[in-house]
């Protein structure tokens, strides 16, 4: 019960960091360009938003029978674990640009400055403090729900989740910058690993597996991803580098 | 209307993001959801298929784009 508690509360935590990162990015732009009242009040709409979101459909998963649950919350986060794991393998060997904090920073701001002198810019820039709140809040709210319903871990889950956000917050208003320095695609590997392992060992669950261990199958999983995923990195880096040689 | 738009199309995203790699990991959950269900194979063997299913699909996805 332990390992699980562990692996739960890591992966709410890593997934949950790297999604408040990039909202704290476009808040922190709002704040700084039209000033912390509409950068405020979006986040405050947004979180209040989450929280109705919350509690509407929290209630209804527990009307559901558990390994229906079991298989459901498997397959979406094989599907969401998957996607992070390729995308990640993908910017390491620069196939993809990788996600720049920076960059996406300076874009929002020079966008946000452009809107200054529209007399609605206040509300424009609370909106998009409101827009990146519950975008990247609903992934936050699936994770926790995906990785602690299933074994009625949602408490702690959501303490990870809280826990990145404390963490983002307090690094965010110390160093008044964008958290670009934070190597988000290591992060995204990692959870993309966990999240695929949490998808496949309860994917099973829902079928009726009875995992040899029980919920220490679920680091053996994550294990045998782990050497696989970093096996594939390297053949894929190693397909690439001769074509980008010649 | 349109926030809620990007609301719905930002959860689709959460789990599609290269199609085919998606309709792969749906298809294997199928096929092995089939075998365990239909065909009585056992669970524990379901899990494994899936485990090794997933690697299967990922190495081949990476390569694709790789290449």
């Amino acid at each position: 019960m332990t390992a699980t508690i562990i692996s739960t509360v890591s992966a709410a935590f890593l997934a949950s960091f790297v999604e408040v990162v990039e909202a704290f990015t476009i808040v922190l732009a709002v704040g700084l360009t039209h000033g912390w009242r509409p950068a405020f009040i979006g986040t405050a709409l947004g979180l209040l938003l989450l929280v109705v979101l919350v509690l509407i459909f929290g209630p209804l998963l527990a009307l559901i029978p558990i390994h229906i649950v079991q298989f459901v919350v498997g397959v979406l986060l094989v599907l969401f674990g998957m996607r992070w794991l390729r995308k990640a393998i993908l910017r390491s060997i620069g196939v993809i640009a990788l996600h720049d904090e920076a960059k996406a920073f300076a874009k929002e701001t020079a966008a946000l400055e452009r809107q200054k002198a529209d007399r609605r810019a206040d509300y424009v820039a609370g909106l998009a403090a409101f827009k990146a709140v519950v975008l990247e809040g609903v992934e936050v709210i699936f994770i926790v729900i995906a990785v602690g319903t299933t074994q009625g871990l949602t408490l702690y889950a959501g303490l990870g989740a809280l826990a990145a956000v404390v963490v983002v917050l307090g690094i965010g208003i110390a160093v008044h910058k964008p958290l670009s320095r934070v190597p988000e695609n290591t992060l995204k590997f990692v959870v993309g690993l966990m999240l695929t392992s949490f998808g496949i060992f309860w994917t099973g669950e829902g079928l009726g597996a009875d995992w040899p261990g029980a919920d220490l199958a679920l680091l053996a999983i994550f294990a045998v991803l782990v050497v696989v995923s970093l096996a594939i990195r390297q053949w894929a880096g190693s397909m690439r580098t001769p074509r980008a040689a010649s | 209307m349109n926030m809620l738009k990007t609301i719905l199309e930002e959860v689709l995203g959460l789990f599609v993001d290269d199609g085919v790699l998606a309709l792969l990991c749906v298809v294997l959950i199928a096929v092995v959801s089939g075998a365990v269900l239909l065909l009585g194979l056992p669970g524990l063997w379901g899990g494994a298929l899936l485990l090794v299913g997933c690697i299967a699909i990922l190495a081949w996805s990476v390569a694709r784009a790789a290449k």
